[in-house]
Parts: structure tokens; sequence; C-alpha cells
């Protein structure tokens, strides 16, 4: 049995996943500060 | 460590670490992956499956280094009433599931090729596959207790949740010792390692660069619950004039 498919699997898996949790941390992050940034400038 | 209970002191500190952590973390990971499939030898039993452990090993250590933590952290909300344990805690949960899940999909993929077999309900699977419920049942329990006003942490009876869950913490690390398994016995233990220092040095490499990252991944989690805080706070006082 020919390994190599399985091991691309495994990495683009696991790859795969942790690019999508740093973006979606990111964007998270990043969008809750500006959002009350801009809430506390509308207050202010 | 009451010193950064306060939220805008603890930001202050975390929020410069986040990219080096994130950077380095990531610089280490593609180095290791890259060492694990093109550097290291291919293994005398298994051929090349093996280097599936570039990144099945370090999605284990997270799995259970992120219940671990929670649970630490359900003891300082509990015992010491630090205002950001119920938060830090919230931020580990997704990530720390994710890559439990992780740790189980890698694993039935090196299972069939190595094994013959996608999935064997043996101990270390079996007790992988309920800390992923856990996972889930934490997140659930987090998520509406954060909504019942608990300043962005958790409640008491989330933080007992995960304390009580890391009883499963033990029971993955023995299953390979206590029961028969599929799965191999340790290879790195406290004297010493098991496996060639030719195939070690690429796995040291994910397993730090995964940690990096995952801190880098919590700091961040952080920083959306507090910021989303805030928002909620704020509106509740304009709502009250």
């Amino acid at each position: 049995m020919n390994p190599w498919p399985f091991v691309i699997a495994a990495y683009g898996l696991t790859l795969v996943g942790a690019a999508a949790v740093s973006i979606w941390s990111w964007r998270a992050a990043l969008g809750a500060e500006r959002r009350a940034d801009s809430l506390r400038r509308e207050r202010d | 460590m009451h010193a950064y209970a306060n939220p805008t002191r603890f930001l202050g500190v975390v929020r410069p670490l986040a990219p080096w952590l994130f950077w380095t973390g990531v610089a280490l990971i593609l180095g290791g992956c890259a060492a694990g499939l093109f550097l290291a030898p291919a293994d005398y039993l298994q051929g090349d499956s093996f280097r599936i452990l570039y990144v099945h090993v370090p999605a284990a250590w997270l799995g259970m280094a992120g219940w671990s933590s929670i649970a630490v952290s359900g003891v300082a909300q509990i015992v010491w009433r630090h205002p950001l344990a119920g938060v830090a805690a919230r931020a580990v949960a997704v990530p720390g599931a994710l890559f439990t899940a992780i740790c189980l999909a890698t694993g039935s993929i090196w299972g069939r090729p190595t094994w013959g077999t996608w999935w064997q309900w043996d101990g270390r699977m079996t007790s992988m596959l309920v800390l992923l419920f856990l996972y889930l049942g934490y997140i659930a329990l987090a998520s509406a207790s954060a909504k019942s006003g608990e300043q962005g942490g958790v409640s008491r009876v989330t933080a007992i949740y995960g304390i009580v869950g890391a009883v499963n913490i033990p029971i993955i690390k023995g299953s390979v010792v206590w029961w028969n398994s599929l799965h191999q016995a340790p290879s790195i233990t406290l004297t010493g390692s098991a496996i060639a220092p030719s195939m070690l040095w690429p796995l040291g490499l994910t397993v730090i660069g995964f940690t990096l990252w995952f801190a880098a991944i919590v700091i961040l989690q952080m920083r959306a619950i507090l910021a989303t805080n805030r928002i909620e706070a704020r509106l509740r006082r304009m709502a009250r004039g």
C-alpha cells in the first residue's frame, strides 16, 4: 500500500485546520477590538 | 498571579507577545513538517507512513495540554476567584477540541496503512474520543454560561466540569500501558527516547512550534472575548442611559 496519500492527507488536514483556526482567531480578536474602540469613540 | 487579574494590564503584556509567538510557531511548524517529510529517514518497519508522527503527536499534545489548562483555570477560578481564569478556559476550548479531532483523524489515517484498520475501540482511541466529547460538552456549557452574564468567563458549574473531566488525561496517558492496544507504548518517557535522533529532532520542532502557535491562538481568543465583554458592558450602560 502506497503510504504517501495517507501522509499527505494527514499533513493537509492538520495544516488546513491550523490555518482555519488562525484566520478565525485573528479576525475575531481584531474585529471585536475594532468594534469596542469605535463604540468607545462614539460614546466619547 | 493576581497582578495580571486586571484585563488592561494583562492585555498590555500579552498583546505584543501574540505576533512573536504566532510567527515563530508557524516557522517552526513549517520547518519541522518539511524536515519530517523530506529529511528524516523512513522507518525500518512502517516505511514512510511513520511521517504522520510529526503532526499526530503535536495534535495529541495540544488536545491533552488544552484540557489540562482548562482544569487548572477551573481551580484558579474556584479557589482564587481569578477573573481571567474563565476567559482563558473559554479561549482554549475550541482550538483544543479542534486538535483533539485532528489527533483522532490523523491517528485513523495512520492506522489504515499500518494496522490495516481505520479505527479500533481500544483504550487509547476510545479515551481520546471521550476527550473530544468532553470538549464539545465544555464548549456548550461555556457558551451558555457566557450568555447568562458571566463577564466573559464561565460559570462555576462549567469550571467544575473542566476539573472533573481532567480525570480522563491520566487515563489517555496510561491506556497503552494498562490495556492491550494496537497503539504503540510511549516512545518518549522521562528516562529517554526510543526514537532515533535523526527522526526525533523534527518532532521537537513541530511540538515546540505548535505549542507556541497554540499560545498565540489562546491570546487572540482571549482578546476577542475581553473586547466582546467591553462591547456588551458599554451597550448595557448606553441602554441604561
